[in-house]
């Protein structure tokens, strides 16, 4: 049995934190029937519930990269017990595989061997230029090389299969869900899902869902023997890191939100509610720091906290701490640059608000200002914050990587979209040209940021009663 | 007119003196001068000795805010906040770490950056209006609906891919330009062709769509059904009417940019090599030259100020309806 340490982060706090708060405004919702009806347009939504699908698998793995731990170390019997000085997560224990088996170099995707010639010691004397094996990838192949393609793609039938009988499993709770919902007898709960006759959009759900599985399983099944995205420059595979900057970049676009709302609903209904010198000086106050541009305004504000960081190491008892402490850092910081916009509408639409009828009673019968904030005026406002969190999403995920290019993101030694792509800027430039690292960072990006996109589009739909 | 704009200009020296005050606390008292010294000689040669002298050839050994050893006006003047600060207001940045006068150097970067900043936002600003009109005009079809699908996946692609990966096509694939570079006089097309057609290409998703959503809410509007009614073509009813009602919200849109034009773009002068105020900013950045960075900032300030003022001055002269007041 090896002891291990739990470690918590202050980001697995606030993340976890989000998903408690994500919890508590669903019963919220649920009690709230305008919300509701809401939430069931963005539910009967396909291209919005399919995004939703794979927003969640992303989610999924960056909440399984949120808890985090120290082995304990080997020693004698009576000794005081260490930890390693290395933070692992859960994700980490999953893909250990990944994370350990590391090649010399460069290896192209399904390589058996590296991607540059090196000198090789014959057994019986004597050397050779050859692109050496790999150590692990395709080791299982033994003599056989050539066939790499065809047992990839018989391992990768195999698991198909696997994933498509999950996949079936799932289809058919799915439609004992909807039959149990409906007593028509007419229909079984199969036809209705098929033809998108349920209120929920199931069908764009599952079609999601069976491509997935039918893509990551497979994908996992073949990284147990190949690096399916090759490895990079010291070797480490980049399906690992792909998987590692999940968390990053779901960390950048949730956090900040989280971090600048507070902020930005509070000074924009109090502006708009209690106008006079309070608009004046937080309308002052935000078009202070909306003059500076934001670049430039992340650039000073990064450069003062590397400052701080570099002068206060004992703060920090590992250096992920310190990586964690620097990405909450950004997240403020870019929290700080981006709340102005969310406050000025709020402010605008307070301002409507506090002349309408119904507030104008509530002040006739002398309820307290706070009390019409709270009651009256934030349940109408809900609307524009909810698409505000939802639009910022996707801009914050490529923030973090232009951000990180420039040398003012995350930590260097955090794995993130942005540092893969920093550290692999120059391979392009190689002879032959090493393109799987920057392809796979830019893939995973985008399918990240297009489903937060179309997301963001179905909430807008659903909740903006312009749009109705 | 006039006397609005001397009321708009007024109104924005107390945001700028903020703005100065922002900075000013973010470089100089979040962090004291003692770290900054640190941070710059490094860890090996830190002594008393060297961090003093680091200060006093900056100028930063002064007090920061009120010096008590002096007499008169110099309790203000001879201060960190007004010598490294309040004089930005008048164009004086002192000097970057290497020794060179920041505002001199400001102006020698200032023309490269707009060699590229000018042609993209022209050619941008055509690009993505005509390739939302078309939208617009064949709205609820097919080609609408895979058109806004094109704009919405093309938003979704980071900004780096368009630079990497069109340096990577362009350049070393079918060497059709130099990768990066930049040429004085009529030999810079060369050089400039590239970033300014990444340039165009990544900023045509989010424009168009947005534009083409301004174009729709005009087409629904009454006074195109009047048009329409009257019998004039679908195509004299876009182009004379709903275009030119359109164009109002999206110029006065874009004019706030315009100033800032002069900063250049980060990312595209960085990876291109062009020698203009983004690479300077990045240079800076990498460096830790806090002078530089401190200067850059406020000058952003002042231009996007400037772009403010111009946004509502363009306000007034395209839409009649619009009073000073």
């Amino acid at each position: 049995m090896i002891g291990f340490q739990v470690v918590v982060l202050w980001s697995d706090i606030l993340i976890w934190l989000l998903v408690a708060a994500g919890a508590g405004v669903g019963v919220l919702i649920a009690k709230s029937p305008p919300l509701l009806a809401a939430w069931r347009r963005v539910g009967a939504n396909r291209v919005g519930m399919a995004s939703a699908t794979v927003l969640l698998a992303f989610v999924l793995i960056g909440l399984l990269d949120s808890l985090h731990y120290r082995v304990q170390m080997d020693g004698k019997p009576g000794q005081k017990v260490t930890y390693a000085i290395e933070v692992l997560s859960v994700l980490d224990a999953l893909a250990a595989p990944l994370r350990l088996r590391n090649e010399k170099t460069y290896s192209e995707p399904f390589a058996t061997r590296l991607y540059a010639k090196e000198t090789i010691d014959l057994p019986g004397g004597g050397t050779v230029r050859d692109y050496p094996r790999l150590k692990h990838g395709g080791k299982h192949l033994g003599e056989h090389e050539n066939e790499m393609l065809a047992d990839a793609g018989f391992t990768a039938l195999r698991a198909a299969i696997v994933g498509f009988l999950a996949w079936l499993a799932v289809v058919g709770m799915a439609t004992a869900a909807v039959n149990r919902e409906s007593a028509a007898v007419d229909v079984t709960g199969w036809q209705k899902i098929w033809r998108g006759e349920t209120a929920f959009a199931w069908n764009a759900v599952l079609i999601t869902l069976g491509l997935i599985l039918l893509f990551v399983v497979p994908l996992f099944w073949l990284a147990g023997s190949y690096h399916v995205f090759g490895t990079d420059k010291v070797g480490q595979d980049v399906l690992y890191q792909i998987l590692k900057s999940v968390r990053t970049g779901l960390i950048i676009g949730l956090v900040t939100t989280l971090v600048m709302l507070p902020m930005a609903v509070l000074l924009g209904i109090v502006a708009g509610y209690f106008r006079g010198w309070v608009d004046d000086v937080i309308q002052y106050l935000y078009t202070v720091l909306n003059s500076i541009p934001g670049v430039l305004l992340i650039a000073a504000a990064v450069l003062m906290m590397q400052v701080v960081i570099d002068t206060h190491p004992q703060w920090f008892s590992t250096a992920a701490e310190r990586a964690d402490l620097r990405l909450l850092a950004l997240c403020f910081i870019l929290g700080i640059t981006s709340w102005t916009g969310l406050c000025r509408l709020l402010r605008g639409e307070t301002l409507k608000l506090r002349e309408l009828e119904y507030i104008q009673a509530a002040q006739a019968f002398g309820v307290s200002n706070w009390r019409i904030i709270i009651r009256h005026i934030l349940p109408n406002l809900m609307h524009i914050v909810i698409i505000a969190l939802v639009m910022d999403f996707s801009g914050l995920v490529l923030a973090e990587a232009v951000l990180s290019y420039v040398g003012i993101g995350v930590d260097p030694s955090m794995t993130s979209f942005g540092t893969m792509i920093n550290n692999a800027r120059m391979e392009l430039g190689r002879e032959p040209v090493v393109w799987w690292s920057l392809a796979a960072a830019f893939s995973a990006m985008f399918i990240l940021v297009l489903a937060a996109n179309l997301f963001a589009d179905a909430v807008r739909d659903a909740f903006d009663p312009r749009a109705v | 007119m006039l006397a609005y704009i001397v009321r708009r200009l007024l109104y924005a020296i107390p945001i700028l003196i903020g703005v100065n005050l922002i900075t000013f606390a973010l470089f100089f008292v979040v962090n004291t001068p003692d770290d900054m010294a640190r941070m710059q000689l490094g860890v090996k040669r830190v002594t008393a000795e060297a961090i003093q002298k680091w200060k006093v050839e900056r100028g930063y050994d002064k007090p920061l805010l009120i010096n008590e050893a002096a007499a008169g006006l110099a309790v203000v003047t001879d201060t960190v906040f007004f010598q490294k600060s309040a004089r930005m207001f008048v164009g004086d940045f002192g000097r970057a770490e290497d020794g060179r006068d920041i505002a001199r150097e400001i102006g020698a970067r200032m023309g490269p950056s707009l060699a590229i900043a000018l042609p993209t936002f022209i050619l941008g600003l055509f690009v993505t209006v005509t390739f939302a009109l078309t939208l617009a005009f064949f709205r609820a079809t097919a080609f609408d609906f895979w058109g806004v699908v094109l704009c919405v996946a093309m938003m979704s692609i980071s900004g780096l891919f368009y630079i990497i990966g069109g340096q990577y096509l362009i350049s070393k694939v079918w060497r059709l330009v130099p990768i990066s570079g930049f040429g004085a006089g009529l030999e810079a097309w060369r050089f400039l062709i590239l970033p300014v057609l990444i340039g165009v290409v990544s900023g045509i998703g989010s424009s168009a769509r947005w534009y083409r959503t301004i174009f729709l809410e005009e087409v629904s509007k009454d006074y195109v059904r009047t048009a329409r009614a009257k019998g004039l073509p679908e195509t004299i009813v876009f182009f004379r009417h709903i275009l030119r009602n359109a164009l109002i919200p999206i110029l006065t849109g874009v004019v706030v940019v315009i100033p800032l034009l002069f900063m250049g773009s980060l990312l595209t002068e960085s990876f291109f090599g062009i020698p203009g105020l983004g690479s300077y900013t990045i240079d800076a950045i990498n460096a830790q030259d806090f002078a530089v960075v401190r200067s850059m900032v406020f000058i952003g300030s002042v231009l996007y100020i400037v772009g403010l003022i111009l946004t509502d001055i363009s306000y007034t002269m395209v839409d009649p309806r619009i009073r000073f007041e």
